[in-house]
């Protein structure tokens, strides 16, 4: 044991050891969204979408690793396979917008809306937990909640998250309300704008909202293999999502704050794509 | 009696806020139905334009449809084009007749749950209901959730023992000083989250 490991406390490192601590990617210096992004299907990673729930057979989604939803039993909550699908839509339409970004990621369902359940309670906390436990790369959340006795615990379940290594893209209320979790600084929070680029969004300056992405008149998946023109929070946060999972894919292991930072570099508004033409702006899609 | 404490009053309040927001958007309709979470129902309480004749009264499920997904969701969603869901068009036109092609559903938001859902129907003031269309509606289900929840607030009928309690707390809270009323308002506002 070094005098080093007796003096200071476990969760330290003494400067030498700091000095040696490799960073598991560099800052990305010039073009970095062909560095963040560029030639990424989104492989090799896992994406939770808690929704309600996802029809696989939509066209525009395609075979899905996984499909759970929380049940109520005697008012005892579970989290068992889902055998409902998608029940309004919602959750297909984010899965789709995901699948389109990031074609070759894994998504998996977690239903917390639809039939007997309300998503916007103890179901999410519930739901968000168990995602949390399994460890996804990414877990999409175009939900919040304005109860605020469930406030709390979703900010230890926000920060729990941040710790593994969990991202959590969630979207920001559309009224000006206090809901959950998006607020919270260990997510990333979304908010919309009316630009129809798929890999066009902004750094907000403004925060509690963070970053901007397409939410306005978006042709989506839907149930029953329909598609409809949409617009909300909802479907700007799997676009961030979206981008993550190809980010993720090729460097493995961003930490969510990195992520962030990542994401913040190769942004509309922090490169010279500003000015640049609306194809232009995708020019690292996959 | 100001015009506000009976019931007539309120309704005349509540259906001018569908009245203006039908107005705003150049709707074919716009609607205001409570959420009756003991059928998980919605009950339409308001109607301007198409169907309001008709449709005051009627109940329809709150499980489906763009309005149980708000409800379900507490999320406001605007669809272009509503009558390519095929759940949708199914559902709205067996309870009404009327399948439109635009809906922009709000919930009416009131101490952490949906009191019910604000929809507007075919919208013509604008070609679609963008980010500034939503705010404008966003303010207007905040007020319809106001006017909903008085509504609803005049239907329950305390018990004696719920009249005597409330009665207390509010000689309790008049007698107060400052510090003392806003402890007992965290309180009872805390009792009333956690019975929810």
């Amino acid at each position: 044991m070094t005098q080093t490991d007796v003096t200071l406390p476990a969760w330290s490192l003494d400067r030498e050891a700091a000095r040696t601590e490799r960073l598991p990617a560099v800052w990305p210096l010039d073009n970095p969204r062909d560095w963040a992004w560029g030639g990424s299907r989104g492989a090799g990673v896992k994406v939770c979408i808690i929704d309600s729930g996802i029809d696989p057979s939509h066209p525009r989604v395609g075979a899905i690793q996984g499909s759970l939803a929380v049940t109520v039993t005697e008012g005892e909550l579970r989290v068992e396979t889902d055998h409902e699908g998608d029940l309004f839509g919602h959750g297909t339409a984010c899965a789709g917008i995901i699948r389109s970004q990031a074609p070759d990621c894994e998504i998996h369902s977690m239903r917390v809306l639809g039939g007997e359940l309300t998503g916007t309670g103890d179901v999410l906390v519930r739901g968000l937990s168990w995602a949390i436990d399994q460890r996804f790369d990414l877990i999409n959340l175009s939900l919040s909640t304005t109860k605020q006795h469930v406030a709390a615990q979703l900010r230890e379940l926000a920060d729990l998250a941040y710790f593994r290594n969990v991202k959590i893209v969630a979207s920001a209320h559309n009224m000006p309300v206090d809901s959950y979790p998006w607020r919270f600084s260990s997510v990333l929070s979304v908010g919309s704008h009316d630009g129809r680029d798929p890999f066009e969004y902004y750094v907000n300056p403004s925060p509690p909202v963070e970053f901007v992405a397409p939410g306005v008149d978006l042709e989506l998946a839907w149930s029953d293999g329909s598609t409809i023109v949409a617009t909300g929070n909802s479907f700007a946060a799997p676009h961030i999502t979206g981008i993550g999972a190809l980010i993720l894919s090729k460097h493995r292991d961003l930490s969510p704050s990195e992520l962030k930072a990542v994401m913040r570099a190769a942004s509309c508004n922090e490169t010279s794509l500003r000015s640049a033409t609306p194809d232009a702006l995708g020019e690292a899609k996959p | 009696m100001s015009a506000l404490a009976n019931a007539a009053g309120q309704q005349r309040l509540l259906q001018s806020v569908v009245e203006l927001a039908r107005a705003t958007f150049a709707a074919r309709a716009c609607s205001i139905m409570s959420h009756d979470p003991s059928t998980r129902e919605l009950v339409f309480e308001a109607v301007a334009g198409e169907g309001a004749a008709t449709l005051p009264g009627r109940r329809l499920p709150a499980t489906t449809g763009l309005a149980g997904w708000s409800i379900a969701s507490e999320e406001p969603i605007s669809v272009a084009d509503a009558s390519r869901d095929p759940r949708f068009a199914r559902d709205v036109a067996e309870s009404t007749g009327f399948v439109p092609s635009a809906v922009t559903v709000f919930p009416l938001l009131s101490h952490g749950h949906a009191l019910g859902v604000l929809s507007l129907l075919d919208q013509s003031a604008s070609a679609s209901v963008g980010i500034a269309e939503m705010r404008v509606l966003a303010t207007l289900a905040d007020h319809a959730a106001s006017v909903l929840q008085l509504v609803l607030d005049a239907r329950v009928q305390p018990s004696d023992e719920s009249s005597d309690a409330l009665h207390a707390l509010r000689r309790a809270l008049d007698a107060a000083g400052e510090a003392d009323r806003r402890a007992l308002l965290t309180i009872v506002t805390s009792l009333t989250d956690l019975s929810r």
